[in-house]
């Protein structure tokens, strides 16, 4: 985070103080992962450096091998970086171990993964109040939330159903009521839509640009470029490292005559 | 356009209005819709032609209006269009050669042209699912249109991702 110089007649400001408005969810300097397998290491990510803003809506693409995956992977505690620092929301995070981090995850960072990842053997309805009661919501506020959500997800009437008896995109709407069922401060979805049909994707997609507009932080990991435009900025990750960062909706483009559309024409 | 046309007069008669909104509901409010004069220049050029032959209809309180049918010449044209298949659409070729040309004119760096190029196809992209959202849902020939449109933005993108992988 910048400070902007203090004008000559004011006191300086003290030293980092804690500033909720500005502070980014995410930062991220020289962030570095190799993955050591039994051929030569992979340098998957590189020293990135990053800043994620409240309420903004990223999208991470490239191509597979890339390294997209482990960065989120990285700013979501599920692995730990070689070098670097991080940030979630003001604290230092990088040294954190796995208790520190599992709790840091259950309050503050909701995970989505292409596979669902819901637990088989519990039903929708415990599969989502399952890390309400493990983040110390009462029995009753946790089933008030999960109806919230079901309800809000489309999802009413399936509280019995058991996650295999569900399609997948029913399961990805599972697993994204599961994931924000503590009101986390931050949402990662890894290929959110990497197993679904393009109905289920337009409707994960529908609904996290809901949950967007209502200021939910989101990163979200992709290789499809339709997903990625339902975010407000699409950072191109290539071989480990940011080949760009754009927001999208700024900045001059080459006006086409008949505006979108214009791409829709047929020619004769 | 002469070709649709001809194929929404094989279902009968019409007038030019009529067949300007028979395209606007088919192909929904996304799809840039010719003018109606386009559409008269059109039908007097394909009735020149001899496929289409017109008939005045005389109108009580307003001038005549003109109704077209297809002629024998018309529905075979229109026979002839479904049985040939289409040429796919071509790479984006000023984009390549730029892209080509770049290391030798030395005025560009590739890799910033990749760059400026695929914040043009997301942003176009995003535009294209904000449409998507508008258009009414139940118009699944638009909502398909939409759709091919973003496929293929989508392998454009996925072809510059490939560009990159290879030149950086």
């Amino acid at each position: 985070m910048r400070r902007s110089r203090p004008a000559p007649d004011t006191p300086p400001e003290p030293a980092e103080p804690a500033e909720p408005v500005t502070e980014p969810i995410v930062r991220a300097e020289g962030l570095s992962k190799t993955h050591h397998g039994e051929s030569t290491p992979v340098h998957a990510v590189r020293g990135v450096d990053l800043s994620v803003g409240r309420g903004e809506f990223v999208a991470v693409t490239g191509p597979s091998g890339a390294g997209k995956s482990t960065l989120l992977h990285l700013v979501g505690g599920l692995q730990r970086p070689d070098a670097g620092s991080l940030w979630i929301d003001g604290r230092r995070v990088d040294g954190y171990d796995e208790a520190r981090w599992a709790v840091l995850r259950r309050r503050s960072i909701g995970v989505v993964f292409q596979f669902f990842n819901l637990i088989s053997n519990l039903t929708v309805a415990d599969n989502v109040e399952l890390p309400a009661l493990l983040a110390g919501t009462g029995p009753k506020a946790a089933r008030a939330a999960r109806e919230e959500l079901l309800e809000e997800l489309g999802l009413a009437g399936k509280e019995r159903s058991m996650p295999g008896e569900l399609s997948g995109g029913e399961q990805q709407r599972v697993a994204l009521a599961r994931a924000l069922v503590n009101h986390p401060a931050l949402l990662l979805a890894d290929e959110p839509a990497g197993s679904l049909d393009s109905r289920g994707t337009r409707e994960v997609l529908r609904l996290l640009s809901r949950f967007h507009q209502r200021g939910q932080t989101i990163v979200l990991v992709t290789h499809d470029a339709r997903v990625a435009s339902a975010a407000d900025r699409v950072i191109s990750f290539f071989d480990g490292r940011i080949a760009d960062d754009a927001v999208l909706g700024a900045g001059p483009r080459r006006p086409r005559p008949g505006g979108v559309a214009g791409t829709l024409e047929l020619k004769d | 356009m002469r070709l649709p046309l001809l194929a929404l007069l094989a279902r009968g008669p019409a007038h030019g209005y009529e067949l300007k909104q028979a395209l606007e509901a088919l192909l929904g409010a996304a799809y840039p819709q010719p003018n109606i004069g386009q559409i008269y220049v059109t039908l007097g050029r394909l009735e020149k032609a001899g496929l289409i032959e017109g008939e005045d209809v005389e109108q009580s309180n307003r001038p005549n209006k003109r109704t077209y049918r297809l002629t024998d010449a018309g529905v075979e044209a229109v026979e002839a269009w479904y049985e040939e298949t289409t040429a796919e659409p071509r790479v984006r070729d000023e984009f390549f050669m730029k892209l080509a040309l770049a290391p030798h004119s030395g005025t560009a760096d590739p890799i910033t042209l990749i760059n400026k190029q695929r914040r043009q196809y997301l942003n176009t992209m995003r535009d294209l699912s904000k449409l998507a959202a508008t258009e009414e849902r139940d118009n699944r020939v638009a909502q398909l249109l939409i759709e091919g449109a973003m496929l293929h933005l989508q392998a454009d993108l996925d072809w510059l991702e490939r560009c990159q992988e290879e030149l950086e």
